[in-house]
């Protein structure tokens, strides 16, 4: 069976790696994997600062570039909940569109969910030696409802200990340009959400969003911790 | 348009004293609601958030209707029905009415509603004291503060703050022990509850086939303020109706949980009209002022409008990481939090404070709470598509709207997106952090692209 990758524009751009390992595993699992080179973005950086018009021309793309694909599998809660949530908002008035939104959203998968669902694959042979601690992203969270499959899957990651943070359904502060339009309140909210994932004494915190793993390296980095952020992918990558 | 008041936000940040006390009394309310709301305690919690929900929506689509019913049930009671466009006509209002009784001394009792037009203020100018009587209201009134929070005024005051406040304005001894702290407001309040010519109250729900206000609380102020002065008036913003006495069972288990985690609160107290003759309690006259103050201008637009099922509980600042930050007073109104968020600009204009709908990490913790599922991360997504629209049409943030036209032709346009991203890359180690970088850098290291992108890596591996 062929699976199509969307990257999105932060894995592409800043951590590409997250797309290879997710691609591995797939390849693993026995699929085809399929990368159309023409995408770019899901148009959620537009549409969550208050420009719709240019969202729209974006997910416009996306849906001209997956049209034909099986599944689209994306390593990211966000950038999928993008689509399968708010592109009917952004086509509400534009009948064509909307409808192949309707036709495409079914088939896009966030990663970890696919292995679960599609693919019926809890353990991926996959094997990690630490102590790690998940953190739970804001829209595969609220919107998705996603929260036990990626424990599940690291559950089964041989020489792994997943050791759950109080705060694991904080916000880690990201919020794409809330980020910078409030940098003092988005620092802080990542602070109290690293000072709960330092009380775990985990080597690294996973993520199934790269974005939330660069705001929370960023300010790690920062403030010189020993901690790592791993994306999902990686994890269930390694052997 | 006004921008954030970066200043006060980083004082707010910068204070480990008032971070601590936010953190831990708002944590406090979120872990009391888990527990109230949890399906051991309350199997029905989610089908009575879409009852809820469902019971809003009808009555904010007919409330033409139900004020009606409201206002004729409130008459047949023998009260009065006085509506006001604005704070002016309800301090004009109850200027004149104190006036026709000669009344000086006003108590009252915990309304945000109140608090929303400045009524204290408004009275003072004319020499009317109104007292608040509400123990967190009350500290506030005294220290000139408004509140921090929607049901916890005082909640970034320590008790060690309240011994403070009473000794510089009370002139008593320094008492750090609450319970003591509650008997010096308890002495100087109940000498104001005997000498009071009026009592003002808030209302939790206004209710239309009983014309009757309900009014939730702990101490027993709101009691004795509508119950002890010869007048009661009770303000109240048109929103607070739900249609009939049985819908109350519906928002009474679900306000004390998400506000405090209380399955009830300590008082319910049903005020229907004044003092019938063959009574012993109740006032001798009855007012039920209704308020619009910018709701109606809510009610054309069907998505926008279910901001006003807000019952006022709370819950969305406790959960806002946000407002877990910054805290209630950098907000511009008394509505703080999620819901000020959305309801400052909509009942104001969206010309002012543009920058609250964008105060958001859009995390959604707050929908997940409300009791009546207001889509509150929905709507300020609206809200900010508004903002740019309205600040288009001033000709303002142009450099931001170019970037964004940009970023939406370079992302439709793949090899221009492919060249960008390596031309970013390449440049990135030599470019110093300005503008949105500069931003990101001031709390966090910056990410640097990586040396190939996916796109050149899977072209690598696939030649191989």
């Amino acid at each position: 069976m062929k699976v199509s990758l969307f990257v999105t524009c932060v894995v592409d751009q800043v951590f590409p790696q997250v797309g290879i390992a997710m691609a591995e595993v797939l390849e693993r699992l026995g699929y085809e994997v399929d990368f159309p080179q023409d995408q770019t973005c899901c148009g959620q950086p537009a549409f969550n600062s208050g420009y719709p018009e240019e969202a729209r021309t974006v997910a416009r793309h996306f849906l001209d570039v997956f049209r034909d694909s099986e599944y689209v599998v994306v390593p990211s809660g966000s950038c999928t909940s993008m689509i399968t949530h708010h592109y009917e908002e952004i086509f509400k008035d534009d009948s064509k569109r909307l409808e192949e939104t309707h036709r495409l959203a079914p088939r896009v998968w966030e990663f970890s969910r696919f292995l679960l669902e599609v693919a019926k694959a809890e353990d991926v042979g996959a094997r990690y030696d630490g102590v790690v601690t998940y953190h739970d992203s804001c829209h595969a969270l609220r919107e998705l409802r996603i929260k036990n499959g990626p424990r599940r899957l690291l559950a089964k990651v041989d020489g792994l200990t997943l050791r759950e943070m109080d705060a694991a359904e904080e916000c880690c502060g990201f919020g794409g340009t809330f980020s910078i339009k409030f940098p003092e309140v988005s620092g802080a909210m990542a602070r109290t959400k690293i000072d709960s994932i330092r009380k775990t004494e985990a080597s690294a915190v996973v993520s199934i969003d790269s974005s939330c793993l660069m705001q929370l390296q960023g300010v790690i980095d920062r403030l010189g911790l020993p901690i790592r952020t791993l994306h999902l992918a990686e994890v269930l990558a390694s052997r | 348009m006004t921008g954030a008041p970066s200043e006060t936000i980083k004082q707010t940040l910068d204070d480990p004293r008032l971070q601590l006390a936010i953190y831990t009394a708002s944590g406090r309310l979120m872990d009391h609601r888990a527990t109230a709301v949890s399906a051991g305690a309350l199997p029905e919690y989610q089908d009575l958030r879409t009852q809820a929900n469902l019971i809003k929506k009808h009555t904010i689509e007919n409330l033409d209707y139900y004020l009606e019913q409201l206002e004729a049930n409130v008459l047949a009671h023998g009260g009065q029905v006085i509506f006001c466009k604005d704070g002016e006509e309800v301090a004009d209002f109850v200027l004149g009415l104190a006036k026709k009784n000669d009344a000086r001394l006003i108590v009252k009792s915990k309304s945000m509603t109140s608090e929303e037009i400045h009524f204290n203020e408004r009275l003072e100018h004319h020499h009317l004291e109104a007292v608040e009587t509400d123990l967190g209201e009350y500290i506030l009134q005294l220290a000139h503060q408004r509140p921090y929070h929607i049901v916890a005024p005082a909640l970034h005051m320590t008790r060690y703050d309240v011994a403070d406040v009473f000794t510089k304005r009370l002139g008593v001894e320094k008492e750090v022990v609450p319970e003591n702290q509650t008997k010096i407001a308890r002495a100087v309040l109940r000498e104001k509850f005997l000498q009071a010519d009026i009592g003002v109250t808030g209302a939790n729900f206004l209710i239309a086939d009983s014309g009757a206000v309900v009014v939730v609380e702990n101490e027993g102020n709101a009691r004795l303020s509508s119950s002890t002065p010869k007048i009661h008036i009770a303000v109240a913003g048109i929103e607070k109706l739900i249609p009939r006495a049985q819908d109350l069972a519906v928002f009474l288990d679900l306000l004390g949980r998400s506000a405090t985690g209380q399955p009830l609160t300590v008082y319910t107290s049903f005020l229907s009209g004044p003092r019938r003759g063959e009574e012993v309690d109740g006032p001798d006259q009855f007012y039920l002022v209704l308020l619009d103050n910018g709701r109606t201008k809510l009610l054309t637009d069907p998505e926008k409008r279910q901001s006003l099922y807000c019952i006022r509980c709370g819950a969305c600042l406790n959960h806002c990481p946000v407002y877990r930050k910054i805290g209630g007073h950098n907000y511009p109104w008394v509505y703080s939090g999620p819901i000020g968020a959305i309801i400052t600009p909509q009942f104001h204009s969206i010309t002012e404070d543009g920058w609250l709908p964008f105060a958001s990490s859009l995390c959604g913790a707050c929908a997940e709470v409300c009791p009546v599922k207001i889509e509150i991360p929905k709507l300020l997504l609206k809200l900010r598509s508004e903002v740019t629209e309205a600040k288009r049409r001033q000709g303002a943030g142009g450099l931001e709207r170019l970037a964004f036209q940009m970023f939406a032709w370079v992302m439709a346009h793949p090899k221009i997106y492919l060249l960008a991203g390596r031309m970013g890359a390449l440049l990135a180690p030599l470019v110093p952090p300005v503008g949105p970088l500069k931003k990101w850098a001031s709390q966090r290291t910056l990410p640097r692209p990586a040396k190939q992108s996916f796109h050149q890596l899977w072209a690598a591996r696939k030649s191989k």
